[in-house]
C-alpha cells in the first residue's frame, strides 16, 4: 500500500517563519549598528540582506529546493516594492514637513502684488493661472485627442494614413517641454507681435503634449471595446457614428477620464513652456488672452530662484499644493470611473 | 411581413481568398432554414452575406445576388443600414450592451436609432418582446438591473428579445445555442418553434439533431478540401435531408461518417 500512496505532503515553514527571520535578521543587524553608529537606512538594508541570505537557506534546508526559490523571488518582489515606494513616500513627507508651515489663509487667498521681502505673500493668482491654463489645454486637446483615437481604431485601421498619423503621434511624445513652449512662442509671436504673452500661448504648448497622451490612452480603450459589441449595434440597424457615439464611447468612458487625468497631471507640473509663453506676474490674472499668466510651475521656480529664506517657504508651500491638486484630480477621475463604468451585479 | 430569401450564383469573398462559392437557394418565408456542415466551410460567413453583416470586416466583400422582397441587397443604391433594420441577427455569443440595462438593452435598437416614443410605448415593446423571449417571468421584476447580470442563456434570450423588439422581417441566427445548457437551449428551440409563425428564421448549428427538431429546411455546406472554398452541397426539405439525402456526402457528415 505504501508504494502507492501519493507524495503530495512535505515539511512547511509555519506561517510565522517569515515574522522571526524578519526579527532576527534586525537584531542582527542591530549589533553593527549601534556599535559603529549606523543610520536608520545602512540598519535597515543591512537587516534586509541578512534576511534575503537567512530565510531561503532555511526554507532550503526545512522544505526543499522549489520552496526555497519561491521564498527568495518573493522577499526580491516585496523589495523591489520597497524601493520603488520609498522615494514617493519620502518626497511626499519632504514636501508635507516643509510646505505645511508655509500654509495658511492668507497663502490661498493672497498674489504677490506688492509683497516686499519678508511680508506674507500669496499664490492666488498662480493657483487661478494654473487652473485657467490647464482647462484651456485640457479643452483644446480632449476633443482633438479622442476625435484622433477615434479615426485610428474605427475608421483607419491598418491604413496607410492611420499608420502615418500613429507615427507622427509617438513622435509627438518625444517632443521635450521646452521646445512645445518655442513653438507656441513663435507661433503666437508670428500672429501678434515680439511681446506678445498670454495664457492662451501656453495653453497652445500644454495641448502639444497633452494630445499624444490623450490619443494613446483613448486608443487602447477603444481596442478594448469587444468587436461584439459593435457587431450587435450594425445588426440592430443602427449607423456607424451612432454606435460610436452611443457604445463604443460609453463602454470606454471609464478609461478615457482616467487618461485625460494622467495627461492632465502630467502637463500640469510643467515649468519650461509656460515660464517662455506665459511669463511670469505677481498680480492676479483671468484673461487667458492678454498678458503675462503665473502658473503654480512658475511660481515655485522663481520663489525658489530668489533663494531667501522666505521664498524657500513659499516654494515649498506651492509644491504642496500643487501635489494636492494632483491629487484632488485623480481622485475625480476615479470617481467618475466608478460612476460611468459599465455596471454588472445581479 | 416576413419575406422569402433568393440567393444566386453566391461568391463571398475575405479580400482575395474566396471563402464560399456559388450558393444558390430559396429561403422559404415563415419558415426556419438551417445550414450545417464542418467547421470553416462557410455557414457563418454565408448568414452574414444575408444582411451585409458581412461587409463589416475589413476588405470582405461578396458577388451574386441576394434578393429579398424582389429588392437584391448588394445592389449600390441599397443602405446596409436599412438592410440591418429589416434583418435582425442574434450572434453566437450572447453580447448584450454592458453599459444598458435591460430594459435597455430591449429598446437599444430603438434608443440608438434616437426613435423618440411615449413612455407607455416604450413599456409595451418591452413587455411584448420579452413575453417573445421566454423571459419576461424571469427578469420582469429587475428590469432596471444590468443585462450583464443575466446568466448565459438568460442573456441569449435577451439578444433575442432585443433583435425582435425593432420588427424585423427575418431574424439570423449564429449558433445561438452553442454556448448553452441543455435547458436554455431547449428553451430557445421553443421560441424558435412560436417565432416561426411571425418571421423568417435562418439558424446555423453544428448540431445535428437541432437542426433536425426546428427546421424546416436545412442546406448542407462543405469544404472540396482543405484551403478550398465551401460550398453548398444540398438544400431540401430537413425531412428528406435526415431520410433520403440526395448526395451521398450529406448522409456521411449526418450519419457521423465524414468524409
Amino acid at each position: 500500500m505504501s508504494s502507492s500512496t501519493m507524495h503530495i505532503s512535505s515539511p512547511r515553514l509555519p506561517r510565522w517563519a517569515p515574522g522571526l527571520v524578519a526579527a532576527m535578521a534586525l537584531a542582527l543587524a542591530g549589533l553593527p549598528a549601534i556599535f559603529s553608529g549606523w543610520s536608520i537606512v545602512q540598519w535597515v538594508l543591512a537587516a534586509t540582506v541578512v534576511f534575503l541570505i537567512a530565510m531561503p537557506l532555511w526554507s532550503r534546508v526545512v522544505e526543499g529546493r522549489r520552496a526555497a526559490v519561491d521564498r527568495l523571488v518573493t522577499t526580491l518582489v516585496w523589495v523591489s516594492f520597497g524601493c520603488a515606494m520609498a522615494p514617493l513616500i519620502w518626497l511626499l513627507w519632504v514636501v508635507v514637513k516643509n510646505g505645511l508651515p508655509a500654509i495658511n489663509a492668507d497663502f490661498l487667498s493672497y498674489s504677490m502684488l506688492n509683497v516686499v521681502g519678508e511680508e506674507q505673500g500669496g499664490i492666488l493668482h498662480a493657483l487661478i493661472g494654473t487652473l485657467l491654463i490647464t482647462l484651456a489645454a485640457t479643452v483644446l486637446s480632449v476633443p482633438i485627442g479622442i476625435l484622433t483615437a477615434i479615426y485610428l481604431v474605427e475608421y483607419g485601421k491598418g491604413s496607410r494614413a492611420a499608420r502615418v498619423i500613429t507615427f507622427l503621434v509617438d513622435v509627438m511624445t518625444g517632443i521635450p517641454s521646452i521646445v512645445a513652449g518655442l513653438f507656441a512662442l513663435s507661433l503666437f509671436v508670428l500672429l501678434f507681435g515680439p511681446a506678445y504673452r498670454s495664457g492662451a500661448g501656453g495653453a497652445v504648448a500644454l495641448t502639444l503634449l497633452m494630445i499624444p497622451t490623450v490619443v494613446r490612452s483613448s486608443e487602447e480603450m477603444f481596442r478594448l471595446v469587444p468587436d461584439d459589441l459593435r457587431e450587435a449595434s450594425y445588426a440592430l440597424g443602427v449607423p456607424k457614428w451612432r454606435t460610436i457615439v452611443k457604445v463604443v464611447l460609453p463602454t470606454s468612458v471609464a478609461g478615457i477620464v482616467t487618461g485625460v487625468v494622467l495627461a492632465i497631471s502630467r502637463v500640469i507640473g510643467e515649468t519650461a513652456p509656460l515660464l517662455v509663453v506665459a511669463g511670469a506676474t505677481d498680480g492676479i490674472n483671468t484673461n487667458l488672452f492678454d498678458g503675462r499668466m503665473t502658473t503654480l510651475p512658475v511660481f515655485i521656480y522663481s520663489q525658489y530662484a530668489s533663494s531667501t529664506p522666505v521664498g524657500y517657504q513659499r516654494a515649498w508651500g506651492g509644491a504642496l499644493v500643487l501635489i494636492v491638486l494632483v491629487m484632488v484630480l485623480n481622485l475625480i477621475a476615479r470617481i467618475i470611473g466608478r460612476i460611468f463604468s459599465p455596471a454588472k451585479g445581479h | 411581413m416576413a419575406k422569402s430569401i433568393d440567393v444566386s450564383d453566391l461568391d463571398i469573398y475575405y479580400g482575395d481568398f474566396l471563402a464560399v462559392e456559388g450558393v444558390n437557394m430559396t429561403v422559404k418565408s415563415r419558415s426556419v432554414t438551417a445550414f450545417i456542415g464542418p467547421s470553416g466551410c462557410g455557414k457563418s460567413t454565408m448568414l452574414r452575406s444575408l444582411n451585409r453583416m458581412h461587409e463589416v470586416i475589413p476588405g470582405a466583400r461578396v458577388e451574386g445576388k441576394v434578393v429579398v422582397d424582389g429588392q437584391s441587397l448588394y445592389d449600390p443604391s441599397i443602405d446596409p443600414v436599412a438592410v440591418r433594420r429589416q434583418i435582425g441577427m442574434v450572434f453566437q455569443r450572447p453580447n448584450p450592451f454592458p453599459t444598458m440595462s435591460i430594459y435597455d438593452n430591449v429598446l437599444a435598437g430603438n434608443r440608438l436609432n434616437a426613435k423618440r416614443m411615449k413612455k407607455t410605448e416604450a413599456d409595451a415593446i418591452v413587455e411584448k418582446s420579452l413575453k417573445h423571449a421566454n423571459l419576461w417571468e424571469e427578469v420582469k421584476d429587475r428590469l432596471n438591473k444590468p443585462g450583464m447580470g443575466l446568466s448565459g442563456g438568460q442573456q441569449q434570450r435577451l439578444c433575442i428579445a432585443r433583435a425582435i423588439a425593432v420588427n424585423p422581417e427575418v431574424l439570423l441566427m449564429d449558433e445561438p445555442c452553442s454556448a448553452l445548457d441543455p435547458i436554455s437551449t431547449s428553451a430557445i428551440e421553443d421560441l424558435i418553434h412560436e417565432l416561426k409563425s411571425d418571421y423568417t428564421i435562418v439558424i446555423v448549428t453544428h448540431n445535428m439533431q437541432q437542426a433536425a427538431r426546428v427546421s424546416d429546411d436545412t442546406g448542407f455546406f462543405n469544404l472540396k478540401a482543405t484551403g478550398q472554398p465551401g460550398h453548398l452541397v444540398e438544400f431540401n426539405p430537413t425531412r428528406k435531408m435526415f431520410s433520403t439525402p440526395d448526395d451521398p456526402a450529406t448522409e456521411a457528415y449526418i450519419s457521423g461518417r465524414f468524409g
